[in-house]
């Protein structure tokens, strides 16, 4: 009987080293080691001159500054050609006035891409889905999001789970649901009876019960 | 490549991470402050310029080379 091989790809997971690349860009020959010190959001898109990515790139674009004071960099990707990707955000700046100021990683031989996950063969065999990885300045993976072809991403999203990296990180605490900079944030919950019964009484924290205390930063 | 174009001349940025260069013997981190370019480009770019001769690693810093030097007057 013939054996049958089946190919077995180990995805990226969170808290783990983000895979090594050296990859053709349109800011050069970039490896992920060069970003080490920062974080760094890694993005796919399905294809250059395309409406979806291109509001995406737009709105990339826009929360640059926003990234650069929170010392993130931003690094986009497809399998697009480095000549495609200068096309494109040339046509971007040309007819909508906006610059596209961060590298685009040309993954022509799907090395990247193939490495962090990035194409879904039942969305598209040779196009990757919208996929962003929070990379902390440890290049540890911190964020894993994919969304389908059909979606755009949510600026404000990315923006929000950076900032509560980066407090969680600082203060050793954790982000409730919907919580935004200037929110209440978690305490960790107690670990034995003692320090629960502790817990409650302490007048800085506003609880609901023992397991679930919130404070002000 | 991104600091060097084909005609072998430095670009806009290869040229101010030249420059900071020969000022001084840097680190990429020194280098980057001083030509202002986010330091994954210039850590990038500083392993083109050593590649093509226009500047030495010594440790954890560079130093321009006489043909960097020539090549920004």
């Amino acid at each position: 009987m013939e054996e049958v091989k089946q190919q077995v790809i180990s995805l990226p997971r969170l808290g783990e080293p983000a895979p090594a690349f050296e990859t053709a860009t349109t800011h050069g020959v970039l490896k992920l080691e060069d970003f080490k010190g920062s974080w760094l959001v890694l993005f796919s898109h399905p294809a250059d001159f395309t409406p979806v990515c291109t509001t995406e790139f737009i709105a990339f674009a826009e929360i640059y500054p926003e990234l650069q004071k929170r010392g993130v960099e931003l690094l986009g990707l497809s399998v697009d050609s480095t000549s495609s990707h200068i096309a494109w955000v040339r046509n971007v700046e040309e007819k909508t006035g906006v610059k596209i100021p961060f590298p685009i990683i040309a993954d022509l031989n799907k090395e990247v891409s193939m490495a962090y996950g990035m194409i879904h063969p039942g969305q598209s065999k040779t196009e990757t889905v919208r996929c962003v990885f929070i990379i902390d300045p440890n290049q540890i993976i911190r964020t894993i999001l994919y969304y389908p072809l059909t979606t755009g991403r949510n600026m404000d999203e990315i923006l929000r789970i950076i900032d509560a990296l980066q407090t969680t990180d600082e203060h050793k605490v954790a982000t409730p649901a919907n919580w935004r900079p200037g929110d209440m944030v978690v305490v960790p919950p107690p670990s034995t009876q003692e320090m629960a019964e502790e817990r409650v009484k302490q007048k800085e924290y506003e609880c609901i019960d023992w397991y679930l205390c919130k404070k002000k930063l | 490549m991104a600091c060097i174009s084909p005609d072998g001349k430095p670009t806009e940025s290869g040229t101010k991470m030249l420059r900071a260069l020969k000022s001084r013997l840097g680190s990429a981190e020194e280098i980057a402050k001083d030509a202002g370019l986010p330091l994954f480009r210039v850590r990038s770019g500083l392993r083109e310029l050593t590649q093509a001769g226009l500047a030495n690693q010594k440790g954890d810093k560079y130093e321009i080379t006489d043909k960097g030097a020539e090549l920004i007057g």
